[in-house]
């Protein structure tokens, strides 16, 4: 009897496991609160890391901050001052970790302007982007896992359909859907961020192969969850097929889904360069580009310390999501102390 | 009086492009309103998918000459048609409500899906409803029981709180698949008579179990099934004291208990070779060979904390002679997987000793320990996971006479002996752990706990999982190899029955203490301790 035990969550990859410490006896919003804790420990890290790779890096800190651009004494005087490059190196960190709290991420001598405002004016359309794809992510897997688990012929051909989405480049993707949609039948605008409907191309090139994946996890998770007995129990008091699967199944599937979803959501930035390129959008994609093509080290750190603190907030949210979703997570510790 | 089922001629199948797979082979089923009727068989003999078939949800393809529920004739039944009788008609109960509620949702929530409003929020009147429901299967505190989710209640709470949601509705018949199988002997008392009070109030009730003894109080009316057919059927008394079919009798006979003490539970393998009327009475066992003077574990003093929690072990002390089995009983989290563990050296007591042959063992580096482990042996409850998915049998068993440097040809010919000496056989050399029985792997478990020479064989549980009828094989197997070998074994077990039946001395445990100890004849004969009692009381026992 003692040998059994709540076995029917599969030990979550990286995400999850990644929880540093647990603490003993505790309610939902210490939890939480200690997930947000070990989130910012690991973006100090982030940023410390930055600050010791611009150190590290061969060659002079003036000129890896330069860039391509042409080396003034004006310049290179500016940068001495905003690193405080003549001050102990100590002091140094600290000046720069006060900076970046602030909000600010020097300046590119490369495109003559501040980092943040050149991120901030570019983070939106990125932003739009990522959450109309994810959107059309979850529509598209829930509807799939939803319509086809533990039935033999439409999920042989959901799991065709999101084959090809999956290997099929969202570049490529991206054309198809212009030839159809903007070209041929003229629904849509080839290109540009105005309206809404410049939109739904992008979202749905980046969207499709990403909800099926998630599809293939969520389905999986469904017809795990139906097999399970208490399917048979819920389906005794009555219940329909869609009401079991849409309020029992899918919280069990989810559970998966969600550690996949939040990386292939951080992997969407990356996602979104092809993506705004063939739709011609602006974009933090596009930028990061230019930025790294041109040396503009000013930009590329501000990226990468953007990037952490994206992959940070996904993976406390899921952390999060997994209590909410999952009451017998909540009492781990618990179980623990007995 | 109204018939609630009428079937003739029931047959059940899950068809593929080549075979039809006959489950079930024309059975008949008759339940009356008021009756309470029992299915008995062990796994695999079609009980389960024959009371899942009366609610529409076997998956399986049925026939019937005649196949009625109060009155509506189901063959034509589509989908829309069953979910109207499902929790109206016929409520279903299975075992182990860990898994069969819906361990992310709170018990509200599930009560509210049995009545038939399903959402994330519960209705006034249907909270109303649940309260009254719950206390009305005796769980105390409703309204705190509403809030919570199925693994924060204990295993009793949580199975009334299944037959609960199965009751909502008022169903005429409740069908209660194994309702107590997981259950520790005195919460399974506890279901029965909830289920007997129900029987009481005049309600029809339909029992599935592979256990006779558990029916036996219960049923008025007993069906005995075995590959798809129904052997035997008739009032319980007559069943239980003049069984006519053989099998009945195995069944019957299969029930480990103080009667059954020094004899077989299972018919000889070579059934056929032997007359008739041996088959009618027990074999003897083989007589053990337990040698006093010999100690071959002594623990003394045992003490076990996890954090700053209660001792989960409180000085238990024990010593165990050559040939001799020694019964650890209690129930769910009494402590008795710990000592286990403690014996195994796998957790170190925080006060105590533990000698192994008169040499000290606990509180010894595991490279101290190295040398002497392949003298100790585990049996544990689930063969399955204690088995590598990837080893063949021949490697599962091979791999602990490694430890005892036996390689090569030899191991291969000791694997096959040890195999023969579990009925196996050396046809099962490349069979994988999932392609085997329960009782086979068991079998299994116990041929390579067995086969480096052991002197202590530390069983955890080993029978709990398996259907009385494999339970009986298995643990005459386990009694005719520790007789021949006169290996000492520590027994842990939540069933009094299987104690009774197997071991010498015994350890009743609660809550972390020893709270009786002696020969088992005579703690069991004339208990000391209350909670001794309690467990006695707990049994089900055929008359």
């Amino acid at each position: 009897m003692e040998s059994r035990q709540t076995s029917a969550l599969s030990p979550a990859p990286a995400l999850v496991a990644s929880r540093p410490f647990k603490l003993r006896r505790n309610g939902l919003p210490v939890q939480i609160a200690s997930r947000i804790g070990s989130g910012l420990l690991v973006l100090w890290a982030a940023v410390t890391l930055s600050f010791v790779s611009v150190h590290l890096a061969p060659g002079d800190i003036v000129s890896l901050l330069i860039g391509e651009q042409l080396r003034t004494p004006e310049i290179e005087a500016a940068i001495r001052a905003e690193w405080g490059l003549d001050e102990p190196v100590l002091w140094q960190y600290l000046r720069y970790l006060t900076r970046i709290l602030h909000g600010d991420f020097g300046r590119s001598y490369l495109l003559q302007t501040d980092v943040s405002q050149l991120v901030l004016s570019q983070i939106v359309p990125t932003l739009k982007l990522t959450a109309a794809a994810l959107f059309v992510a979850i529509l598209f897997a829930v509807t799939s896992a939803v319509l086809t688990a533990g039935r033999r012929i439409p999920r042989s051909i959901a799991g065709a359909l999101e084959l090809t989405l999956v290997s099929t480049p969202s570049f490529w993707l991206g054309i198809l859907l212009l030839y159809l949609f903007s070209f041929t039948l003229k629904l849509f605008p080839v290109s540009g961020d105005r309206s809404f409907s410049a939109l739904v191309l992008p979202a749905l090139a980046l969207g499709l192969p990403l909800g099926a994946v998630v599809g293939q996890v969520l389905r999986q998770g469904l017809e795990r969850a139906l097999e399970e007995p208490f399917a048979l129990t819920v389906r005794s008091w009555g219940t329909s097929g869609l009401v079991l699967r849409l309020r029992h199944g899918l919280r069990h599937a989810a559970l998966p889904a969600v550690t996949l979803t939040g990386w292939l959501v951080g992997s969407l930035l990356s996602g979104a360069v092809i993506t705004e390129s063939v739709f011609g959008r602006p974009g933090l994609g596009r930028v990061t580009v230019e930025a790294v093509l041109g040396h503009d080290m000013p930009v590329v750190l501000a990226v990468a310390i953007l990037s952490a603190f994206t992959y940070v907030m996904l993976s406390t949210l899921v952390d999060i999501l997994y209590l909410l979703l999952d009451p017998r997570l909540r009492d781990e510790g618990r179980e623990a102390a007995r | 009086m109204t018939t609630l089922v009428d079937i003739r001629n029931l047959t059940i199948a899950f068809p593929n492009r080549l075979q039809d797979n006959r489950v079930v082979h024309g059975i008949d089923l008759t339940i009356h309103e008021g009756e309470t009727v029992a299915l008995v068989g062990e796994s695999g003999s079609g009980k389960s998918v024959t009371a899942r078939t009366l609610i529409g949800l076997s998956g399986a393809v049925v026939g019937a000459s005649r196949f009625e529920i109060a009155g509506d004739d189901v063959l034509g039944f589509r989908e829309r048609d069953w979910r109207r009788l499902r929790g109206t008609k016929i409520g279903f109960v299975l075992q182990d409500a860990l898994v069969s509620l819906d361990p992310l949702r709170r018990v509200s929530q599930q009560l509210a899906d049995a009545f038939g409003h399903p959402g994330y929020f519960v209705r006034r009147d249907v909270r109303e409803d649940s309260r009254a429901l719950l206390r009305s299967v005796g769980i105390p505190d409703p309204e705190r029981r509403l809030l919570q989710y199925p693994h924060q209640l204990s295993g009793g709470l949580r199975q009334r709180a299944l037959i609960a949601t199965a009751i909502a509705r008022q169903p005429s018949l409740l069908i209660a698949d194994e309702p107590t199988t997981a259950l520790d002997a005195t919460v399974q008392k506890q279901i029965l008579d909830l289920l007997a009070e129900r029987k009481q109030a005049g309600h029809t009730l339909l029992l599935i179990s592979h256990d006779l003894a558990v029916v036996a109080r219960l049923a008025d009316r007993v069906l005995v099934m075995k590959h798809g057919q129904i052997v035997e059927e008739g009032p319980t008394k007559q069943i239980l004291s003049k069984p006519a079919h053989p099998y009945t009798r195995q069944l019957l006979d299969a029930v480990p208990s103080a009667a059954s003490r020094g004899f077989r539970l299972s018919p000889a393998t070579d059934q056929a070779a032997l007359p008739t009327e041996a088959v009618e009475r027990r074999l003897p066992l083989p007589p053990k060979r337990i040698d006093a003077a010999q100690t071959v574990l002594s623990a003394s003093g045992l003490m076990k904390r996890y954090g700053g929690g209660a001792a989960v072990v409180n000085n238990v002390s024990f010593d165990l002679a050559a040939g001799e089995a020694l019964g650890i009983v209690g129930e769910s989290g009494s402590g008795k997987t710990t000592v286990a563990k403690i014996v195994l050296g796998l957790v170190e007591p925080d006060s105590g000793t533990v000698l192994v042959d008169g040499q000290p063992w606990s509180h010894r580096s595991e490279a101290e320990r190295q040398s002497r482990r392949a003298s100790m042996q585990l049996i544990a409850q689930d063969a399955l996971s204690s088995f590598d998915p990837r080893y063949t049998v021949e490697k599962i068993v091979g791999e602990s006479l490694d430890t005892v440097g036996v390689f090569g040809s030899e191991r291969r010919r000791r694997v096959i002996q040890v195999l023969d000496g579990v009925r196996l056989g050396a046809s099962f050399l490349d069979r994988y752990p999932r392609e085997l029985s329960g009782g086979q792997r068991q079998r299994v478990a116990i041929g390579r706990a067995f086969a480096p020479r052991p002197k202590l064989l530390i069983a955890d549980e080993p029978v709990s999982a398996l259907d009385v009828s494999v339970q009986a094989q298995v643990l005459d197997l386990l009694a005719e190899l520790q007789a021949a070998s006169g290996t000492a074994l520590l027994f842990i077990s939540h069933d009094l029955g299987v104690i009774h039946h197997l071991t010498d001395r015994v350890l009743v445990m609660k809550d972390g203490r020893v709270v009786e100890t002696g020969a088992v004849e005579t703690v069991f004969a004339a208990p000391k301790h209350s909670y001794t009692r309690a467990l006695l009381d707990a049994v089900p026992a055929l008359p």
